[in-house]
């Protein structure tokens, strides 16, 4: 028999898609349906983050660092404080500790609610995503009766915070956490354990350990490979030393270890603690004041400082370059989505189209982020 | 009505174009709501409201007003696609769909075409829309498109397979193919209905689960033939865009759409034919004003909007199978299991009749 | 282990290349090592048992003064718990520097990006090519010396 011709084929999936989470562009080689190598291009949301910081003071970055991963700000804030008050060696009184981590837990929640629902919607379920949206809605409205703004806070400022809280949103968040309870039940008989949906994820876009920690993966992402690692635990910043929770990692219940279920799995798990972790801190907030330690001017010190804090997305560490005046030397955002989406490149091979889409949405990027 | 007819107009060739044209007015009427029901039904199960402003609170002339705007939409057509197939694909499908109604019975005083090859009649025009999605996966110039078209042949082809193995059950146990005969063979009450064994005595219970297998494998199928989540590759809109219908606007657009809900219905009202009584009331000739002709009617269509309403359901509740997984259900899973049905029927009819 | 301990074990291994400890600016000690040793040297720190850095956690391009750029090192080791920072510096006029790629993969993308917005030349990298800007786009941004150009393909930059 003759050989047959054939030619590979190049098929984009382009900056404009239903399913790349944002502005993404892959070039996809196939053979038939079957990846054979994927191309992942980037920067179609650059905004010049980092050039921006050096003309601005450090005060004044806050709310550009909300915009850099925008379903997730309060943690970019977060992380971005606690650089500069490192940097200053500000010392922040417990209450501004206490709402910061209970304000950044809420965040989490949201942020795994939407990686959740959109990760459904890529599957071709379309109920999921709106029930998770439903429980979003809660979380902010939450957010807006802090601190005025939904999506984008600019609430957490360098030494404190820009509002303080009021018993009524503890009386609220205690209510969103029983409400919060019975509906990741929900998600879970109505999306997790579905065995269609099993089916589509399981030992798809298998990520060993070593590969992953080489190549800079971090949060659910290694997390669903089985390795416990966590930087609230295990690099502990702000006061999550003093709060219970366990480290969710891909227990292999479906599919093997390191696969999309399990990495989806570690979300779902993870909304779980943070809802403990909130329940731990609402009663107990001491008093005080959260602008006392608020500078007039930061000006921080000749030096660096290098500070790493876990997002729901992965490690976010900010590199902030002091050169002892009001406005940064350098400053450099180290994003989780970064490390993750050049992991697909290596781990879609052989897999079909259907599969590099569900292998792009377990890894849960956000392109504000890798972009800057 | 079919020789009432002609006792009037005298003409047989008249009376069979008049015949069909009541199914044709029902079927567009059907397909312009069915697209407000879809909208509707998933809406309250994504706890949304759905069209609620045009026409009302249950936004009833949504989709008049939509069919108005998409007629007014300009032709678009890529530069280097190939014209007349491009142009063709969407009437193709259009007509496949619409044919399959000359042979549904709406009542047993009614149907388009009483032909004695019904349902034989039935599966093979369906099938004539796979050339319509091919046509228009390739004529695109897209390579998106042609994915969807491809995938579609492949889907539409195997599972024509486990649709004709499902439907033979009934067909033995009936002993004809004519849709109107399946009809009439489960009268007396809801226990003589084919899903439950047929006509017959109480040796009947034996064939029960496996007549609820073939119902459910012939439903399965049927989903599968008409683009359906969890089937709907061809179209998944997470994956390639829109598949097949990526570079249509406008009216062409709709004419996929609407053969798409036409062909629900129809599958719809032959699964109800051949395993839920057709037009036959539940309480049989125990009430007999519920089995006079117009409430007949009542009964197909109660039977047909039902199943209707389950596909929707189901397409808003359940995620969407991968390409290779659509194909091992199909050759791996329902083909044998409906080979098994037909044995055990095969035996059942040779002993027990 | 602590800086000082990591430092005295890469003097004792890699007698030349390394510079010196600098422990007084806040927060961190760091040091300097040369531009051409950087593999050798990120090789050691990844292999060596009681060092085992197996992940790098940033790699930045920094336009340090005048006449030199710098690369900046954050390394951190999962399986110790420990960290380290290291840089090195090379002159504007031939920024080139040897690629850790093949120590660790993530520095493929974060190299990458230091050659985008910096402008260093990562010798060794398998595919280094403009990764945040478009591809023919000219200059390197993050220079505290760039201007921004007028035109780009005919369109009109600033506005």
């Amino acid at each position: 028999m003759a050989e047959i011709r054939t030619e590979e084929m190049l098929i984009n999936m382009g900056p404009q898609h239903p399913s790349t989470h944002g502005v993404l562009r892959l070039k996809l080689a196939l053979s038939g349906e079957i990846v054979d190598d994927v191309k992942p291009y980037i920067g179609y949301l650059h905004r010049c983050f980092e050039k921006h910081c050096e003309a601005m003071t450090y005060s004044q970055i806050i709310p550009y660092t909300d915009r850099m991963d925008y379903l997730n700000s309060i943690n970019n804030e977060h992380a971005y404080a606690l650089a500069v008050e490192k940097l200053c060696g500000i010392e922040l009184p417990e209450r501004v500790e206490y709402i910061r981590v209970i304000m950044a837990e809420l965040q989490r929640i949201a942020s795994h609610l939407v990686a959740i629902g959109t990760y459904g919607n890529d599957a071709g379920a379309f109920t999921p995503f709106l029930y998770c949206f439903i429980d979003r809605e809660k979380v902010l409205e939450l957010f807006e009766m802090v601190c005025g703004a939904r999506l984008l806070y600019n609430y957490i400022w360098i030494g404190g915070l820009s509002h303080d809280i009021t018993p009524d949103f503890i009386r609220k968040t205690k209510e969103f956490i029983t409400y919060m309870r019975p509906r990741i039940t929900q998600i879970n008989g109505l999306l997790t354990y579905n065995k269609i949906f099993i089916e589509r994820t399981i030992n798809i876009g298998m990520l060993p350990v070593d590969v992953a920690i080489n190549s800079g993966a971090s949060g659910p992402t290694l997390r669903g490979s089985g390795y416990k690692y966590d930087l609230r635990k295990h690099d502990t910043y702000s006061i999550y030393n003093k709060v219970d929770f366990d480290v969710c990692v891909g227990t292999g219940e479906y599919g093997t270890i390191g696969d999309c279920w399990n990495r989806y799995i570690v979300r779902v798990d993870e909304m779980e603690q943070s809802l403990r972790i909130i329940e731990q801190l609402i009663d107990n907030i001491p008093e005080g004041d959260v602008q006392s330690a608020v500078p007039k001017r930061v000006k921080p010190p000749v030096g660096e400082v290098y500070v790493r804090t876990e997002s729901p997305k992965g490690e976010l560490a900010y590199y902030i370059i002091s050169d002892g005046g009001i406005k940064p030397f350098r400053v450099k955002a180290r994003s989780p989505s970064f490390c993750n989406v050049s992991l697909l490149e290596k781990i879609s091979k052989g897999h079909m189209i259907a599969d590099v889409v569900m292998i792009l949405g377990s890894f849960d990027i956000v392109l504000g982020c890798i972009d800057r | 009505m079919e020789e009432f007819l002609k006792s009037i107009i005298g003409d047989n060739i008249i009376t069979y174009i008049i015949m069909p044209i009541p199914a044709l007015i029902f079927v567009s009427l059907f397909a312009l709501y069915a697209v407000l029901a879809e909208r509707k039904v998933s809406a309250w199960i994504s706890n949304r409201i759905g069209p609620n402003r045009a026409g009302g609170k249950m936004g009833l002339l949504q989709t008049i007003l939509d069919g108005i705007k998409l007629v007014q939409k300009e032709f678009v057509s890529p530069v280097r696609s190939d014209r007349f197939l491009f142009k063709a694909a969407p009437f193709i499908i259009f007509t496949a769909a619409f044919m399959g109604y000359a042979v549904i019975p709406f009542s047993s005083l009614y149907i388009g075409v009483d032909l004695n090859l019904g349902l034989f009649y039935f599966f093979s025009i369906t099938s004539l829309g796979v050339i319509g999605m091919l046509m228009a996966g390739w004529a695109s110039n897209n390579k998106y498109s042609l994915f969807g078209g491809i995938r579609s042949v492949a889907q539409i082809i195997s599972y024509e397979i486990p649709t004709a193995l499902a439907a033979l059950v009934v067909v033995m146990l009936a002993g004809t193919l004519s849709m109107q005969a399946f009809c009439v063979a489960q009268d007396g009450g809801i226990f003589n209905w084919f899903i439950f064994g047929g006509p017959g005595g109480l040796s009947k219970i034996i064939l029960i689960p496996f007549m609820i297998t073939a119902c459910v494998i012939l439903f399965l199928s049927t989903l599968a033939e008409t683009n359906r989540t969890p089937f709907d590759i061809p179209e998944a809109d997470s994956e390639l865009v829109a598949g097949v219908h990526l570079e249509y606007s406008g009216m062409q657009f709709a004419m996929f759409f609407f053969a798409e809900y036409a062909q629900m219905f129809a599958v719809a009202g032959v699964i109800a034919t051949l395993f839920l009584g057709g037009w036959q009331s539940p309480f049989g000739d125990l009430v007999p004003f519920l089995n006079s002709p117009v409430m007949q009617i009542i009964w197909f269509l109660a039977k047909g909007f039902f199943l209707v309403f389950v596909q929707i359901w189901m397409r808003w509740t359940l995620p969407r199978v991968r390409v290779d997984q659509l194909m091992t259900i199909c050759w791996k899973f329902l083909i044998p299991i409906s080979f098994v049905n037909i044995f055990v029927v095969a035996l059942y009819i040779i002993f027990f009749k | 282990m602590e800086t000082a301990e990591i430092y005295e074990k890469l003097k004792k291994t890699f007698t030349e290349g390394i510079g010196e400890l600098k422990t007084n600016l806040p927060v961190y000690p760091f040091f300097f090592v040369d531009a051409d040793k950087v593999n050798a040297i990120c090789c050691f720190l990844r292999d060596e048992e009681s060092l085992q850095f197996d992940n790098l956690s940033c790699l930045s391009g920094v336009d340090y003064d005048i006449d030199n750029l710098a690369v900046v090192y954050h390394l951190y080791s999962y399986t110790l718990n420990h960290q380290l920072v290291i840089k090195t510096t090379v002159p504007k006029t031939n920024p080139v520097v040897r690629t850790v790629s093949d120590v660790w993969v993530a520095a493929e993308w974060h190299e990458r990006e230091a050659f985008d917005l910096i402008g260093v030349n990562f010798e060794g990298h398998p595919d280094l090519r403009r990764i945040l800007l478009p591809e023919d786009w000219e200059g390197h941004p993050l220079r505290k010396d760039y201007k921004v150009p007028d035109f780009y393909n005919g369109m009109k930059v600033p506005y």
